[in-house]
């Protein structure tokens, strides 16, 4: 895929093409300015998504990097079919997928699988719901635990923690489409594009990464319950 | 009138949650979804806990590159600048 564009009308709410076009004009004269402004408004974001994929932090800096330098030398060739947050997001993704197979977060008979497990399986282990014999079958066997006060529960450094080892813990796709709907809360249309998924595809994986994060916190609450 | 077997399951509803948080569950759906959660409590918190988790999500605060690293990457526009024979607009 490299630094092609994805072809897409979607982009984000904010800044529209003519902006846009604005700043790659800018950056194409080698304007300083214009490239501060690029950087400050996609740069965390960009971090954070490299976060989500990579190991550690130095690394995550490494390739959010190497995405400006290859910004730069595409930016010629940027014909403005996608917004430019899609081009650049799509950049740094095609690098992190890159590193983190390198570092190893990634097996390769993963990579071989993913394509059959990553959109299938249930959303909850079907232990979760009673059986054929049960008084009422696939109705729920252990229910969901009632989170006390989520708010506070929610917002603590621990949980965060827990929310990023959910996410770092989930196939590849699943892990990109929930980090770039719900962290970084761009549209479905946005995420299809970026992703070349299709619309069932992008709403599927989405369901698998959210069930599976919110099992994540479930158990996360258990345990720090009991060890009060 | 309802016959339990008509009904939704909770193993069934919680495969929609998704759909029906985005919007896709046709009208018939999202009747026999709504009316099983307002039989069902358990099902009515996890489609409440699913909620909680996508707004925690979306308050995971952005990351800033160190000032290091910011420096190194505008030595790196500099750098680009001068080797493409960009005359700097400002």
């Amino acid at each position: 895929m490299g630094d092609e564009e994805p072809a897409s009308a979607g982009g984000p709410p904010g800044a529209t093409r003519e902006d846009d076009r604005k700043l790659v004009a800018a950056l194409r004269r080698g304007d300083e300015e214009a490239f501060r402004t690029l950087v400050d408004e996609h740069g965390p974001l960009l971090l954070r998504l490299a976060m989500m994929h990579l190991p550690s932090r130095a690394i995550a800096e490494e390739v959010v990097q190497d995405t400006w330098l290859a910004v730069l030398d595409g930016i010629d060739r940027f014909e403005g079919r996608s917004a430019l947050r899609t081009w650049i997001a799509s950049i740094l993704l095609n690098k992190a997928r890159t590193r983190g197979q390198r570092e190893g977060r990634i097996l390769p008979f993963a990579l071989f699988r993913r394509r059959y497990e990553e959109g299938s399986g249930p959303a909850l282990e079907p232990e979760r719901f009673q059986g054929r014999r049960g008084e009422r079958p696939g109705w729920w066997a252990r229910p969901p635990a009632a989170w006390e006060s989520p708010e506070e529960q929610l917002e603590g450094a621990e949980t965060r923690e827990a929310l990023f080892e959910a996410i770092r813990s989930l196939p590849v796709r699943q892990r990109e489409v929930i980090t770039l709907r719900d962290v970084s809360g761009w549209s479905a249309e946005e995420v299809r594009n970026v992703l070349d998924l299709s619309e069932t595809n992008q709403r599927v994986l989405l369901h698998r990464a959210r069930s599976k994060v919110r099992a994540a916190l479930e158990e996360h609450f258990a345990t720090e319950n009991a060890e009060r | 009138m309802n016959d339990v077997r008509e009904m939704m399951t909770c193993q069934e509803l919680v495969e929609l949650v998704t759909d029906y948080l985005e919007g896709r569950l046709d009208g018939r759906q999202r009747a026999r979804f709504e009316e099983h959660l307002g039989e069902c409590p358990p099902c009515d918190s996890y489609l409440e806990q699913m909620r909680e988790t996508v707004g925690a999500l979306g308050r995971i605060p952005p990351e800033s590159l160190s000032p290091e690293a910011e420096r190194t990457l505008l030595a790196a526009f500099h750098g680009w600048a001068a080797r493409t024979s960009r005359s700097p607009g400002r």
